[in-house]
Parts: structure tokens; sequence; C-alpha cells
């Protein structure tokens, strides 16, 4: 209770003796932001959006194959998932994508990442995906009962069809919302993009405010490029959170 | 089917010196079990005797330690039985229904229909209906497996094995998991099948069922087949001591 009323006194005090004018000069001056749509929107969000959806589906793509060599009764596959995922874990995304977009050029000059910036974004970001999605989509397969692969493969399926028809669309249901949240970390991350020098038509949100920002000398088009990332994340989690309560119900 | 002996022999199901370890734990020591074409063969015993696992034994399920098993004159222990094929053309309903569960009813009777027999959807479709009419289940065809009672997830069970137009039946404790008032719709089922000559081999603690259905009754304790034999002789005068001592135990309850 007491805590309670410390707290309010302070915020009463820094309500008081804040500066209002001054603040809203510094983080919202509306001809500031005006001037930033609509090209945050068309431009930066869209390009948020491209690189965060080719790293997702990358990801997702590798995440599966080391899942389920993860899961295999083969003892090289398992060591190598487990290698790949206990080391992309482990690394800043921020070096994998200095690794992609520098390293590797500078061993192999002939070598093109094909899509440009975006392929190496998408790449970069979505070898380090992979071992977390690895991860989830394991348990998820895991989580399945083992009675539906008995049931299946005493049907006459082999082990393969088994995992396509019944096994796998089931685990997807289980991982949709750690999967989500996964997507929500991968937008964020998409603000790395910058080091690989995007141009003109491939920048997304943190750098095309970070360019306003030093144009500007104003804070405005950082305030305006957080609320353009709530707009993505903000439905995704609320989503996460109503499958999540949908889940529980059935269980 | 590649080459593996094809015998002329009758015997549906043909156990032959079968033994199955789980490690050091000694499961099945030596079963040897007949079934022939169109026989009903009910397996009785105490819990943990391996009843279960000669049942999956026979499709392979779990692999056996040593010994031979034919099915339809195919050795599914031999190295290069092609097991999917062999499993195709055998029924196989669990204690637990095992529904997939992202499936509707009729999508649960059509799945392997389709990408086993590579039977066309129409084709699939009907004969997926033709079996749940059958179970009693039809008007539950674009039903939900979570949203079936036990007894109706257990009759659209076998209806999904009946598709695959079986040679042979095999069932673990099918009624096990049901409340007492859905066994009946179950082994009411299970009784039509074997009117019209179905070959099963059925786990089962119903002794009722057994007394009036099986052709054979076959007492299983600690990894073996003890006593075999028409229901009336091992159910009503068992020879053994161990028998008689699992009989009245469960006829007591
Ligand atoms: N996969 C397995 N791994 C290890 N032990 C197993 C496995 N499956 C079965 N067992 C053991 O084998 C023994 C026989 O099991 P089984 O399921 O065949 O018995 P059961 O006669 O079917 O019993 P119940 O009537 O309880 O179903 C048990 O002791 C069981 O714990
Ligand atoms: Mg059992």
């Amino acid at each position: 209770m007491a805590g309670y009323l410390v707290f309010a006194a302070v915020l009463a005090g820094v309500a008081l003796g804040a500066d209002w004018g001054r603040l809203a000069d510094a983080f919202f001056r509306p001809d500031i932001a005006a001037e930033l749509f609509p090209e945050i929107i068309t431009v930066a969000l869209v390009n948020t959006l491209l690189f965060t959806g080719l790293a997702f589906a990358f990801g997702l793509v590798l995440g599966m194959a080391l899942a389920l060599m993860r899961l295999s009764s083969i003892l090289p596959y398992r060591w190598f998932a487990i290698g790949y995922i206990e080391l992309f874990r482990g690394l800043p995304s921020l070096l994998v994508l200095f690794m992609v977009g520098f390293g590797v050029p500078l061993a192999f000059p002939e070598a093109q990442i094909v899509g440009g910036v975006y392929g190496a974004v998408s790449f970069g970001l979505g070898l380090c995906a992979a071992a977390y999605m690895a991860e989830t989509l394991r348990a998820g397969i895991q989580a399945v009962p083992k009675g539906q692969l008995e049931a299946a493969r005493s049907l006459g399926m082999s082990h393969a069809r088994a995992m396509v028809s019944i096994i796998l669309p089931q685990a997807f249901r289980i991982v949709i919302p750690p999967l989500t949240n996964e997507f929500i970390m991968l937008t964020k991350d998409t603000s790395l993009a910058y080091v690989l020098g995007v141009t003109a038509s491939s920048i997304e949100v943190t750098k095309f405010a970070g360019d306003a920002l030093n144009r500007t000398v104003n804070a405005t088009p950082l305030v305006v490029a957080g609320f353009v990332y709530l707009l993505i994340t903000l439905p995704l989690s609320q989503l996460v959170q109503r499958l999540e309560r949908r889940g529980n119900r059935r269980k | 089917m590649a080459g593996h002996a094809a015998t002329t022999d009758t015997a549906a199901i043909s156990v032959r010196g079968l033994h199955k370890s789980f490690g050091p734990l000694a499961v099945l020591k030596g079963v040897d079990l007949e079934v022939a074409r169109g026989e009903v063969v009910c397996v009785v015993g105490p819990s943990g005797s391996g009843k279960s696992t000669l049942l999956r034994c026979v499709n392979l399920l779990e692999e056996p330690t040593a010994g031979t098993v034919r099915v339809a004159g195919v050795e599914v222990t031999h190295p290069d039985c092609d097991i999917d094929g062999v499993r195709r053309r055998i029924g196989m309903v669990f204690q637990s229904f095992n529904l997939f569960g992202h499936l509707s009813v009729l999508q649960n009777v059509m799945i392997a229909q389709r990408r086993v027999l590579r039977r066309p959807a129409a084709v699939a479709r009907r004969i997926a209906r033709e079996n749940l009419d059958r179970v009693g289940l039809a008007e539950k065809a674009d039903a939900y497996p979570a949203q079936l009672s036990g007894g109706q997830q257990q009759r659209a069970a076998i209806a999904r094995s009946l598709a695959m137009n079986p040679e042979l039946m095999l069932f673990d404790e099918p009624t096990s998991a049901l409340d007492p008032e859905l066994v009946g719709e179950v082994l009411a089922v299970m009784r039509s099948l074997a009117d019209e000559g179905m070959t099963m081999m059925v786990v089962t603690h119903e002794m009722g069922f057994a007394r009036e259905v099986a052709d054979r009754v076959a007492f299983m304790d600690g990894g073996a087949i003890v006593e075999s034999g028409p229901p009336a002789a091992v159910l009503g005068s068992p020879r053994q001591a161990r028998t008689r001592e699992f009989l009245h135990r469960v006829l007591q309850q």
C-alpha cells in the first residue's frame, strides 16, 4: 500500500514538473510526423514485412528439416541437427548477418546471394530463426500422442506418409502460438537489415526512422516508427493469447 | 512381393516360437499360436502377461526378438518383408481409439483409402459412408473425434479399419477405456463382424463376449499361452490352476 502511494506521488511529481511543451517538441511534432507519410508505410513497413516474411519462410523450411533430423533414428543426422541448433542459438543475429553480408563474399567473391539485400537479410535471419523453430517444431511433433503414429502405420502408411498426413498437421496446430512469437521476434530483428546496406527502395522501418532523425534532428520519427512496429506486433500477440486460451480450453 | 516364402497353409495368423524382450525384461517367452481363416480367437490373461505385446508383434508394431510370425502366408518377420503392404491387409483397433484428431470422422475413414490404396475420392467417400453406416455412425460423418463419445469413437475406428477391406482384424482391449454403458454398442459391432466371417484376434477382459463369440480362447500368463481351446472348456472347466485362479479373480468382480 505504501508502495503504491510513493509510486503515485512520483508520477504526480513528474506530471506536474514536466515541461510538456518541450517534450512534445522533442518527441511529437505533427509536421515532422506528417512528412514521414506515406513512405513509412508504403516503403518501410512493406519492406519490414517482406524481410520478416522471407526470413520466416526460409527459417521454417530449414527448421522443419532440422526438427526431423533431430528426431531421426540416424545418429549423424541427429548430431548435425543438435550441433546446428546449439551453434545458431548461441550466435547474435548481427554477427550472422555480418558473416552472410561480408564474410562469405570475401571468402567467395564469385558467389552471389540471390535476391540481393532481401536474400542476404532473410538468409541470415532465417539461419538464426531456424534453430529456434527446429526446437519448437520438435516439441510439437513429440506432443502428438504416440498412438496416432501407430494407428497410421497399422493402416499401411509408410513412416513418411504418416508424418505428412497425420503427425505434422497436428504438430503444426500445437506450435502456432510459439511460431507466432517467433514471427514477432523476427519482425524486430529486421531492424538489423541496415548493416547490409539497404537502399532507398529496400529500406525498412528502423533505418527509415533513423535517417529521418538525422535529417530533422528530432525524435518524432522514432516515436512514429515505434507505433508502426506495434501495428504488426500487437495484433499478433493478441492472436497468440487467443489461440493459447483456446488451446487451454480444449484440453 | 519380394523374395519371401508364401506358403499354401490356410492359417490367417501363424506364430512360432515368439520371443520378445524389452531390454532385460523378457515379455514373451516362446509363444505358439495359429488362427485359422474365419476364426475368432480371444486372448485373455492377467495384466502384464504380454497380450498386447503378442498382438502388436502380429503386425510388427513391436519387433520380435526371436521366432516367426506369418500373416496370410507372408512371413512378416522376414527381413525383406514389405511390412506396409502386409499391414494394409490387417485391421487394428486400439484400446485408446487413436482416431486422427485433426480429421472429421469421414476423413478418418477415407485417408488411408486415399493415401495407401490410392482409391479415387468418390470411391473412398462411398466406401467410408458404407462402413460408417455399418457401425451405426452414418449421421456422425462430419463430426470431429473430440465431439464423439468413447463408444462412437471406437466404432468409427472400426469403420476406419474395415474400409481397407482387411483380411483379418486385431483388437487390443477395444472396450477397456469405455464407460460401462458404452461397452455393449462396440461389442455388438464386433459380434456382427464375427458373424460375417471376419478373422479376428481379440485381446479382451470381456468374458461374456469371449464365451459367446470366440471359436477359441487362449489364456496367457507370464509371457506364454498356458491353455487354449473352445471357450466352454477354457472358461468353463479350465485344466490349469493358473487359469482357474485368473477366472476366479475376474468373475468375482
Ligand atoms: N515398449 C515397452 N517398453 C518396455 N516395456 C514394455 C513395453 N511394452 C510393454 N512392456 C512391458 O511388457 C509387459 C507386458 O506388457 P503388455 O502390454 O503386453 O501386457 P498386457 O498383457 O497387454 O497387459 P494389460 O492387460 O495391462 O494390457 C509389461 O510388464 C510391460 O510393462
Ligand atoms: Mg494390453
